[in-house]
């Protein structure tokens, strides 16, 4: 994840990565969804500041549509989508990670 | 950063612990927010540390009276609007104990709207958590003493000619020391409000605005819980240490949330432990 964000394939041509990239710890986020708890009210998909979730067209058992992740690098891990979900039906687990 | 599917054993909600898990899915309605009132309260008690064994959640009748069966404390489910009584025998005779009354507005303020302002004149360590969603849902959606001015229900179809309860105006005004008001769109607040009102010695009381799809929300053409939650997103005001008196919530305005009332106040247990050192009969105890 690191590489990705800091790779010079992004838009500005002149971008480096940063010479102590490899040395900085980053947040890595990780999004579980049980799609069989969901009930479909959409308030992940309403209130992620980031638009990580979207609903998905598939049906789950009791024939809701439960949220799929769409844009997982652009999860800050704030968890606001497993707390607001009345379910528990989402779990964002976040943690620091050490470039080796 | 990756995106998991469904391995349910490989990672764990951090309310695993503190759920009936073979209860749950719990009966609540699609777009319902006492889930999130509920998860809040979990992950408050979490984040204190409190040892699950010493907390106890007392509920009564109702929609929000289900909590008391879903969460993996000491849990009592009470008659109709008695769960402040039995909160209050508990934490007397169990003084090291937490005790929570979890209930719906319905029974609380109605039916047991004596107990309510009773206990807080009496400043009872107790933490109220009071969701508040404006009608009697788990029985067809009735007028109740929260519902709002010109508010429609099953039994006001022309609109609602009663005024409502200003909750944290009443109890504030019954002697409660901490006083707070929240949706459950403001989860994090709630959180952190439950963290503040379980650490206080004292009656301690939480009102949770929540949606009702199904018995106010149709009723009032709102909408499902999505519609109803964008309403508290747009029309939520967070204004901390406002006077209760001007906290009152009207049908489709403005809803005011913050933390209204924190002062200290001698609590009732600590009132009956002097008593009981005064009354000692050991002189080195006897005070004046």
């Amino acid at each position: 994840m690191a590489a990705n964000t800091f790779s010079g394939n992004g838009s500005f041509p002149f971008w480096r990565e940063p010479l102590d990239a490899q040395q900085i710890p980053h947040l890595s986020t990780s999004i579980t969804i049980f799609p069989d708890l969901c009930k479909g009210c959409g308030y992940c998909v309403e209130f992620c500041p980031a638009q990580v979730l979207a609903t998905s067209d598939r049906l789950n058992a009791k024939g809701y549509h439960p949220p799929e992740v769409v844009k997982p690098e652009a999860c800050t891990g704030c968890q606001f989508c497993m707390r607001v979900c009345p379910e528990y039906a989402i779990i964002v687990e976040k943690k620091l990670e050490v470039p080796t | 950063m990756g995106t998991q599917t469904v391995t349910p054993q490989a990672v764990q909600h951090p309310y695993t612990r503190y759920l009936r898990t073979d209860r749950l899915p719990h009966i609540w309605c699609p777009g319902c927010g006492i889930g999130i009132a509920m998860g809040a309260f979990l992950a408050a008690v979490d984040e204190l540390g409190i040892p699950q064994e010493k907390v106890a959640v007392v509920s009564g009748i109702g929609c929000t009276g289900r909590v008391a069966g879903y969460v993996k404390f000491d849990s009592y489910h009470t008659t109709h609007g008695r769960p402040i009584p039995f909160a209050t025998g508990l934490k007397i005779a169990r003084p090291e104990m937490t005790v929570v009354v979890f209930s719906g507005d319905g029974d609380l303020v109605s039916i047991g709207g004596n107990h309510l302002i009773h206990a807080a004149r009496r400043n009872i360590d107790l933490t109220v958590i009071c969701v508040n969603n404006f009608n009697y849902g788990m029985t067809g959606g009735q007028m109740g003493p929260t519902t709002p001015h010109r508010a429609r229900t099953t039994t006001t179809p022309y609109g609602n000619l009663e005024f409502p309860f200003n909750l944290p105006y009443l109890v504030a005004a019954a002697g409660a020391v901490y006083v707070a008001r929240w949706t459950v769109l403001h989860v994090f607040h709630l959180r952190e409000s439950i963290k503040e009102a379980l650490q206080r010695r004292g009656f301690s009381f939480i009102e949770v605005v929540s949606p009702c799809p199904v018995g106010f929300g149709r009723p009032n053409k709102i909408g499902e819980g999505l519609e109803e939650m964008r309403f508290y997103r747009e029309h939520a005001l967070i204004q901390n240490g406002l006077h209760p008196k001007d906290a009152a919530l009207s049908f489709r305005d403005r809803i005011v949330v913050g933390k209204f009332v924190d002062e200290a106040r001698p609590s009732f247990l600590q009132v009956l432990e002097d008593h009981f050192r005064n009354a000692s009969r050991d002189p080195s105890h006897r005070e004046g």
